[in-house]
């Protein structure tokens, strides 16, 4: 069932000289975990805030096109009833957070949503224990790292249960050690609750592995749309020049050296050292 | 210069953030400075150009120590850009980010002209010129604090987790920049989670965790570590966590190139299928 599409989307922001996207068709299924990349600047945090009405609601500017999310027409649709269907965590956590606790701001969603008190409880516990941050609740957002504001951000979007949760580099404040704890969590949503995750990324290193999906961008448009082993392997996406992971280079690389791997292609390096402990066993 | 003697700072809150930190960066070395959030990086960075000042200890920036002069005059040497450009960023259009510490700092008029046309050429922003930061993306507005710096040619360069939101591309010209800083002589340090972009530069790696230095060598040498990579929970890059599962076939331990990595491994291949001859 798709949950997320969109037909010739195309926006150009208030006073914008050319659109910041142009021609958007996708299609996201429920269920999928979805990675959106591409160069800085073509688009996809402009594609983010239309998924849960920023655009056209929030920011003016001109939107032409169709989209749909959960069933809504977006462009017919407020924003506070898109927010039931999906949650949108921002680029940089200091424009999301905004309560005197942490506590209170991953609380803020529910109670707009008027979720019973018991069940908010159980819910903002929940999301403060699976970002591993329970022990700040009391603290104040600006008072903490940047790292600290986006596992924040993350909770407060995950304490809504979003049938669609939108991540804009979530993690980039974060320690990879600490960034792979918030992907793994996502992931585990996404796998055994069946959330539809799309999430923005240039680190295809940390992510590429939990995605069923990608799509590249390049100013404004798509470019490449499908299964991610087929299109990070592609010479399309190396001559776009999105950091394709190095296990994958390292992959192409040897192939082309004549190692013969096997037709699986490797996203991550414990998939591609399978694959050289096999090829060079004595 | 960068020399820093045995340095400790607590935040007015309690927190601790230093605890005995000394080291000594010279003239043209290429520094990461890489650990978990809450370790101490941004801290000891911020004591460079004198934001902070150590509670215990010296930091001497060009054998001046940084409690005799101003953060104003310090700066002129010292640029740092943040970790969040909305930090830093206030001007109407991109021109005048970069020109405004330009002004302050008295340049002439078509001095600053000539330098900010050369910022704006260097990161990819010459179409933007008239474009206030704020209508950016998150990427593009990282790279507008970085060009603001960059114009006023500073001697040591501080970047804050400067490959955010940075695309391979950018992240290869900031990489060939960093490096021609080194050929003439100048200072960078980065404080960076991202260990593929260290990987590829091959700096010198401070590692810290909890107020203290626990590792500082080539980046070929920590970053391929395994038990000074777990205490300060960095995640090994790719190349490097390949290698180290491969250790059955007898291949070096230290790797990081992609390159390299061919070269070993195709070795490995050309000499098990003479041997099965």
């Amino acid at each position: 069932m798709v949950l997320i599409e969109t037909k010739n989307l195309t926006y150009t922001y208030p006073g914008g000289t050319k659109p910041s996207i142009r021609d958007v068709s996708i299609k996201i299924d429920k269920g999928e975990f979805t990675l959106i990349t591409g160069p800085s600047g073509c688009g996809k945090t402009t594609l983010c805030r239309c998924f849960n009405g920023l655009i056209p609601h929030f920011y003016q500017g001109e939107l032409k096109g169709e989209i749909s999310v959960a069933g809504l027409n977006v462009i017919e649709h407020p924003i506070y009833e898109l927010a039931k269907h999906v949650g949108l965590v921002f680029q940089n956590p200091e424009n999301q957070l905004f309560a005197l606790s942490v506590e209170k701001d991953v609380a803020f969603g529910l109670e707009n949503l008027g979720v019973p008190r018991e069940e908010m409880r159980e819910r903002v516990d929940w999301a403060l224990n699976l970002t591993g941050i329970y022990d700040l609740r009391e603290r104040a957002p600006h008072e903490l790292s940047g790292g600290q504001q986006q596992r924040v951000a993350i909770a407060s979007v995950l304490a809504m249960q979003p049938e669609v949760i939108v991540l804009d580099e979530p993690t980039s404040f974060l320690d990879p050690l600490s960034a792979k704890k918030i992907f793994e969590v996502i992931h585990e949503l996404n796998r055994k609750l069946g959330v539809t995750v799309v999430l923005v990324e240039h680190r295809l290193d940390l992510t590429a592995r939990y995605a069923d999906h990608i799509i590249i961008m390049d100013e404004g448009k798509i470019v490449l749309d499908g299964e991610p082993r087929e299109i990070l392997h592609s010479e399309e996406a190396r001559l776009i020049g999105v950091g394709i992971p190095k296990a994958t280079r390292l992959y192409q690389m040897l192939e082309k050296d004549g190692m013969k791997l096997g037709k699986a292609i490797p996203l991550s390096s414990d998939e591609l050292a399978t694959l050289l402990k096999e090829a060079l066993k004595a | 210069m960068i020399e820093v003697e045995d340095v400790y700072f607590t935040y007015p809150n309690g927190v601790e953030a230093l605890k005995g930190v000394s080291l000594t960066i010279r003239n043209g070395e290429f520094v990461a400075i890489m650990g978990q959030n809450g370790a101490g990086k941004t801290t000891l960075v911020k004591h460079f150009n004198g934001l902070l000042k150590p509670n215990k200890g010296k930091v001497l920036v060009d054998a001046v120590e940084t409690t005799k002069v101003s953060v104003a005059t310090l700066s002129r040497n010292v640029g740092f850009v943040f970790q969040n450009p909305d930090h830093q960023l206030f001007s109407e259009t991109v021109e005048q980010e970069i020109a405004f510490a330009l002004r302050n700092f008295g340049f002439k008029e078509n001095i600053i002209k000539r330098r900010v046309t050369w910022a704006l050429n260097l990161l990819g922003l010459a179409q933007y010129r008239k474009t206030s930061p704020f209508m950016l993306s998150g990427g593009e507005r990282k790279r507008v604090a970085l060009a603001s710096v960059l114009a006023w040619n500073p001697k040591i360069l501080i970047l804050d987790e400067p490959t955010i939101g940075q695309d391979y591309q950018q992240k290869e010209k900031l990489r060939q920049f960093i490096l021609q800083m080194k050929a003439q002589r100048k200072t960078t340090l980065i404080v960076t989670h991202d260990v593929e972009f260290v990987a590829e530069c091959n700096p010198r790696v401070m590692l810290m965790q909890d107020g203290k230095i626990v590792a500082d060598g080539e980046a070929i040498r920590v970053l391929t570590d395994p038990e000074v990579l777990t205490q300060a929970s960095i995640v090994p890059p790719q190349v490097s966590q390949i290698f180290l599962q491969l250790s059955e076939l007898e291949t070096p331990k230290n790797v990081i190139d992609i390159y390299e990595a061919r070269e070993i491994l195709l070795n490995i291949l050309e000499k098990k299928s003479n041997e099965r001859f």
